[in-house]
């Protein structure tokens, strides 16, 4: 007994020990803080900044934010106690908490990065006039009349656009290989929702390849959610297995490039670079850069400027960017194929929705009112098509195109 | 030392009752334990001063009035669900469906909002709101409450598997009801008009909330404790047979039981989404349906100590979330914590029932 009670005690004295060995820690901080302090009087004032994110940077879809949020702090020279990271933080009231616990900390500008954050944070916004609340990819500030409430997305389909290029040119380099024929040329698409953003994505996607590759037909499944590891690879597995050559997703998690690699499948990836995973099959990734939205409101609000109540990045702000392309799977010639596509769309010589290249039931389309307005009766309230192309982004940063064009085969809808 | 007499090193013993003190002593000795535990853990793990973590989770707990009315608001559902379950458990019904039953009170709750939120008026729609949540969430618990009572199914399945039907149904209903079409998301219900919101008592968003869990926690202590029902349910829960009898309807008492276990989930998924979200996700119910069993359990199911068995498990979410905000540590780190403590909790519990002999204190009886 006693030998247990002397083990005890030696045992609750290394813990003691240990225990006042860390209290020592605390006088270190605030000596870094110090340190820190000249550095503000150069960077933006006492200004501070809170971003809610959905997840954490597990997720490619939050990743892509948090990496934009750090950059953008960065360039502006903030110190660590001028911006504050939420992550994990649901789409529900618990948004709402966070962005006012965000507020009560003394932010000015809340971002927050998810499509369903956005009731809650207009209804902290309602609550906070005097705080800024600016939310990637919404689709209602336009039409809710808030002074301080902002939506933000980009021309995302450009740079789908320039990635589906990437794809059409593999494509024809396993045609000409004599993998299979022309006619056989099908591309799959994992999807998550029918929504606007995801139509938009893989009809801009398609029509990047088939500007190439004529031939080319694809199919798209839907997943039902942003975020199903095993429901985006079976996806994949899927198409491959019905015989698509080169599979693209709009989901978040890793399944679908992972099942490519897996497969040996070509995969144009989304939300950034999946090359450490899938060398063998990684061509290239489109994705937002948000650093210069975050820039641009930080800068408006420092200035005491109005920040627009619907923003749109585009190639031009450097919000729509490719990742470096794979060599080692792309087919010879894609960067320069890219790039020359790229500065036609910068001239407005070439648009990706024109509507001399795609037609729905056979028929080309020549006027389409497009749910721009968002609301619970799906209104289609708005001409989008003027002047031979569908305007997407314009007339609101979010997505509308949601067309159904020829050639595209969509396996399910059910979500 | 004899040789024959050696024992194993250690054998575990039942203790008789112990003084209150006692018990509180042994808790308290395991929450200072997980702490420097938790200390080590951090130290080795993230580097980071354990002072200045455990500051941080007081911090985001109740560092701000607001953050004291979350905590309050999360408080108060997670020991609703909790009191709900209670019935069930004394009455040894392994009710595991707690976060279906919540589930579907609330899209009772949200259906009805949806539906009916330009039809009826405002005070009639909180009504129906009201009888609607408390019906499905009834009716969520009583149908395997209804096969347990008449042909003995398992009810731990029975229950579980209904979580995943309330699920479905959720995430059914949620496409069907979607805002843009597509979006796979509900939305704010009735944002502009606040119809079938719940009303709010002055300027404070969750107080409605607390005061009728408050109620609730009231109400099934006295229930428990001081009703014919209550006896009845504990009865039931020692010995079935004691109770047939005694001439107790077994039957009869798991049927009403489930009825008002189901009940009081349905009002937990009421005030989630009338008192607070005003939306309806899969997620709502968010695992509380579950946490609320360990709830249930650490407080022995008397409603009084389940406040507190609440408060620490709500404090250690909130405090979690604020040092993975502050730190810039993973949620899951967080998490990590939370378990360490929660096992030193639970661990402590065998330590108040038993206690361990060592085989000194044996060859001292023989030769005594």
């Amino acid at each position: 007994m006693k030998k247990i009670i002397a083990m005890l005690l030696a045992l609750v004295m290394v813990f003691a020990l240990c225990a006042c060995g860390d209290s020592k820690a605390p006088e270190e901080t605030p000596s870094d803080a110090d340190s820190q302090a000249p550095a503000e009087e150069g960077g933006a004032k006492d200004l501070k900044v809170g971003f809610i994110f959905l997840h954490d940077e597990n997720s490619t879809y939050d990743l892509n934010f948090i990496n934009a949020a750090k950059s953008a702090c960065a360039a502006l020279g903030f110190t660590e106690d001028q911006f504050i990271f939420r992550t994990n933080i649901p789409e529900g009231q618990e948004c709402y908490d966070a962005a006012c616990e965000l507020a009560d900390a003394g932010c000015s500008i809340i971002f927050a990065d998810s499509f369903g954050h956005e009731d809650f944070m207009i209804q902290a916004a309602k609550e906070f006039p005097e705080v800024q609340f600016c939310h990637s990819t919404g689709v209602k500030a336009h039409t809710e009349g808030l002074a301080n409430y902002h939506n933000a997305f980009a021309s995302i389909y450009e740079g789908r656009y320039l990635a589906g290029i990437a794809a059409g040119m593999k494509l024809n380099e396993m045609i000409e290989a004599g993998e299979f024929t022309a006619e056989e040329a099908k591309l799959g698409y994992v999807g998550a929702f029918t929504y606007a953003e995801v139509v938009s994505g893989y009809t801009s996607f398609f029509l990047g390849a088939r500007s190439v590759c004529p031939t080319v037909t694809m199919d798209v499944t839907f997943t039902g959610s942003w975020y199903d590891e095993t429901a985006e690879k079976e996806a994949a597995n899927k198409l491959i297995e019905g015989g698509c050559k080169l599979i693209s997703q709009h989901a978040d998690s890793m399944g679908a490039p992972t099942a490519c690699e897996t497969a040996g499948v070509p995969n144009v990836s989304y939300n950034g670079s999946t090359l450490d995973a899938c060398p063998n099959t990684f061509i290239v990734s489109s994705r937002i850069d948000w650093a210069p939205y975050y820039i641009y409101v930080i800068n408006a609000v420092m200035n005491d400027e109005e920040i627009a109540a619907d923003w749109t990045g585009t190639l031009a702000t450097g919000s729509v960017v490719l990742t470096n392309v794979n060599e080692k799977a792309a087919a010879k010639g894609t960067v320069e194929a890219i790039s020359e596509a790229k500065a036609k769309l910068e001239s407005g010589e070439l648009h990706v929705f024109d509507t001399a290249t795609f037609t729905v039931d056979g028929k080309a389309v020549d006027s389409y009112l497009a749910d721009v307005d968002s609301d619970a009766k799906f209104e289609h309230d708005t001409e989008a098509i003027a002047d031979g192309y569908f305007h997407e982004s314009e007339h609101r940063a979010a997505p509308y195109f949601d067309l159904q064009i020829d050639g595209i085969n969509l396996l399910d809808t059910k979500f | 030392m004899n040789k024959e007499n050696r024992g194993p090193l250690v054998h575990i013993v039942k203790r008789g009752s112990i003084p209150w003190y006692t018990g509180w002593l042994i808790r308290g000795s395991a929450i200072v334990l997980a702490l420097i535990v938790c200390a080590l853990v951090t130290t080795l793990l993230t580097g980071e001063n354990p002072i200045q973590i455990y500051a941080a989770m007081f911090k985001g707990a109740f560092g701000t009035p607001r953050k004291i009315w979350i905590l309050l608001q999360n408080l108060s559902i997670l020991l609703c669900i909790a009191l709900a379950l209670t019935p069930a458990f004394k009455m040894r019904f392994w009710n595991i469906g707690g976060e279906g039953q919540v589930l579907i009170g609330g899209l009772a709750s949200a259906a009805c909002m949806i539906l009916l939120g330009d039809k009826v008026p405002n005070w009639a729609l909180i009504c129906i709101m009201v009888a609607a949540s408390i019906g499905a969430g009834a009716l969520w618990a009583v149908i395997p409450g209804f096969f347990k009572a008449k042909w003995n199914t398992n009810e731990t399945l029975f229950t579980l598997m209904m979580n995943y039907v309330a699920i479905q149904l959720v995430a059914f209903f949620v496409i069907l009801w979607e805002v843009p079409k597509g979006a796979g998301k509900i939305g704010i219900i009735n944002q502009s008009t606040q119809a079938g919101w719940l009303p709010q008592i002055g300027s404070y968003k969750y107080l409605l909330n607390i005061i009728i869990v408050a109620l609730i926690t009231i109400g099934m202590y006295v229930y428990l404790n001081y009703s014919k029902h209550g006896y009845e349910i504990s009865v039931v829960g020692e010995s079935e047979r004691t109770a047939r009898y005694v001439g107790i309807k077994v039957e009869k008492v798991i049927i009403r039981t489930m009825l008002l276990s189901g009940a009081i989930c349905g009002i937990a998924g009421l005030l989630l989404v009338g008192g607070t979200d005003h939306t309806i996700t899969t997620t709502i119910a968010g695992g509380r349906g579950y946490t609320a069993i360990m709830v249930a359990w650490l407080a022995k199911f008397n409603p009084i100590t389940m406040i507190f068995a609440s408060l620490l498990l709500v404090f250690l979410s909130r405090g979690a979330t604020e040092i993975s905000t502050i730190f810039g540590l993973n949620h899951s780190f967080a998490d990590i914590l939370t378990g360490i403590i929660l096992f030193f909790i639970i661990g402590s519990e065998f330590f108040i029932n038993y206690k361990l002999s060592f085989r000194k204190s044996a060859k001292k009886e023989a030769e005594a």
